[in-house]
């Protein structure tokens, strides 16, 4: 064996090579587009929902959609999960076209995004532990104990409700019934977030709560969420990026301060009551 | 599923909507039986919901039909000198027909319309999406295991509303005439054999069956509205009955050209 002698000036270089490489790769997956969707539409029967949604979010992101009742904001983010199907345009989330899944890859991708429903949606016959515990034993098939319990105490703690894990739905207020919501998403680690108007019907200072609550939970567990809300001050605290979408397609798109100072004038309706 | 409620379709045309989307829900059903991962803890827990539950009730009105068939027949049969056939005639029309048909109207009023409702408003508080978009299997949990408990469940509550049924017939004799518990019921279990009995349960396993399936299929694909939790339970109720009905005719003529030819 011929031994090859290589200077120390080799392997610095090599390492700065490797960092380079290492902060290339971070870039790329932050620039990585998890969710693509192009010239979407939906109807049902003979209203027109969607007519023509573009766009793009990319990993680790934050968007905010907002728009006026009834323009179909739930209905893009429930075409994301697969619980709508288009009638026509794309919807792809990691590369893969949503609309010709099988049941199967369907349940894959659903594994990694979490849905928060505007009520919660909890099962009301169940504890909060068997509602945390119910994605944990049905999709990730975790049956240690032990495993369950941390798991339920990890998110719990992160919501800050770690004394209701044996109270029944029905116990809990509003805010507590959104807070282990999320709690529920987020037990699963999903890559993708999804927030149908998550500080709706709740008092300002709740609002104000579970929007840091979805800001902290996503630099905690590093999610791309896609919020729907109307509440300018969860945009405000929890957007990267914000949407305006008014007759079924997106008419301005921004920073929330860029959008703020806009001229149009259905942005500006938005933004009217903020100083 | 999701595409026909989508849709406004009218007439003929939701008519046949529907059927498709029953025959459809009716496929996965089965196949959910057979893809593992079955629910035991909530199919248990269903059992005593829709078994342990109901009995008293289905108890309590199988007592009641047994005396006051007693007492609706043997005006007849005094007149014809037949009073010592009270016992056989009761056994075998209630072993026979009465007993399952009445036992599953009561389960179609109480046990579809729970399921109807309560499956109706999981799905208008979004339970049932919660569920399917967390990667969980709704089917499996909500639907298989209700549909089986049910479908398990009215056979054995036929069976014990036979039994309490005759125990009412008893009462009801005793009231006017005079005959011991022994001879009662040696002369109703003399009256009955398995072509009796075989067939009754047979098909008191297709009214639970049924019972089940419109319950969960009401529920299930009920629409987005509080109004829809209501409508979803009553016409679990009202297809149900339908349902039974029309399986019991069929079931007659099956029997009939079997065993009472």
């Amino acid at each position: 064996m011929r031994f090859v002698f290589k200077s120390p000036a080799y392997y610095f270089i090599g390492s700065m090579e490797a960092v380079k490489e290492i902060k290339k790769e971070a870039v790329k997956a932050k620039n990585e587009v998890v969710i693509s969707i192009n010239n979407l539409k939906k109807s049902f029967g003979k209203n027109e929902v969607l007519t023509d949604i573009t766009m793009d979010v990319h990993r680790g992101e934050n968007v905010v959609v907002m728009g006026r009742s009834g323009e179909g904001k739930s209905v893009t983010i429930e075409c994301i999960v697969g619980l709508l199907t288009p009638d026509g345009g794309s919807l792809k989330v990691f590369g893969d076209e949503v609309a010709k899944m099988s049941d199967k890859e369907l349940r894959q991708l659903r594994m990694k995004i979490g849905f928060l429903f505007q009520s919660g949606a909890l099962f009301d016959s169940m504890t909060v532990r068997e509602n945390l515990e119910f994605p944990l034993t049905r999709v990730l098939k975790i049956t240690e104990q032990h495993e369950l319990d941390a798991r339920v105490k990890e998110v719990l703690e992160g919501v800050g409700l770690l004394d209701a894990v044996d109270k029944m739905p029905a116990d809990l207020s509003g805010g507590m019934r959104k807070r282990i919501g999320l709690a529920r998403t987020l037990i699963i680690k999903p890559e993708i977030m999804l927030y149908d108007e998550p500080t709706t019907g709740l008092d300002p200072i709740t609002s104000r709560e579970i929007s840091e609550l979805i800001l902290d939970m996503q630099k905690k567990y590093k999610t791309t969420s896609v919020i729907i809300t109307h509440d300018m001050e969860c945009a405000r605290i929890t957007a990267d990026r914000v949407l305006i979408m008014d007759d079924g397609k997106y008419i301005a798109e921004g920073t929330f301060e860029s959008l703020h100072k806009s001229k149009n004038e259905i942005v500006k309706a938005f933004f009217k009551d903020i100083s | 599923m999701a595409a026909v409620q989508e849709q406004e379709l009218t007439g003929w045309k939701k008519w046949l909507a529907s059927i498709g989307d029953q025959c459809i829900f009716f496929t996965r059903f089965f196949r959910n039986i057979f893809t593992g991962g079955f629910e035991w803890s909530e199919f248990v827990r269903q059992c005593y919901e829709i078994g342990y539950r109901s009995m008293m009730l289905v108890g309590i009105t199988s007592f009641i039909m047994g005396a006051v068939l007693i007492l609706q027949l043997r005006p007849s049969f005094v007149k014809f000198g037949e009073e010592s056939m009270l016992p056989v005639s009761l056994t075998i029309s209630l072993i026979r027909e009465i007993g399952p048909v009445i036992t599953a109207l009561i389960c179609a009023g109480k046990i579809a319309s729970s399921i109807g409702a309560e499956l109706g408003s999981m799905k208008v508080t979004e339970q049932i999406d919660a569920m399917e978009v967390s990667g969980a299997n709704p089917l499996q949990y909500l639907v298989v295991t209700r549909i089986l408990a049910v479908t398990i469940m009215v056979p054995l509550l036929t069976v014990i509303g036979d039994v309490i049924g005759l125990f009412g017939g008893f009462l009801a004799i005793n009231f006017t005439d005079s005959i011991s518990f022994y001879l009662y019921f040696h002369k109703c279990i003399a009256a009955i054999d398995f072509s009796d009995f075989i067939p009754a349960f047979v098909k008191t396993i297709f009214f639970g069956f049924a019972i089940g399936f419109v319950g969960c299929y009401k529920g299930f694909n009920s629409n987005k509205g509080t109004a829809s939790v209501g409508i979803a339970a009553n016409s679990a109720v009202v297809t149900a009955s339908l349902w039974i009905f029309v399986i019991d005719a069929f079931c007659v003529q099956i029997t009939s050209l079997l065993f009472y030819r």
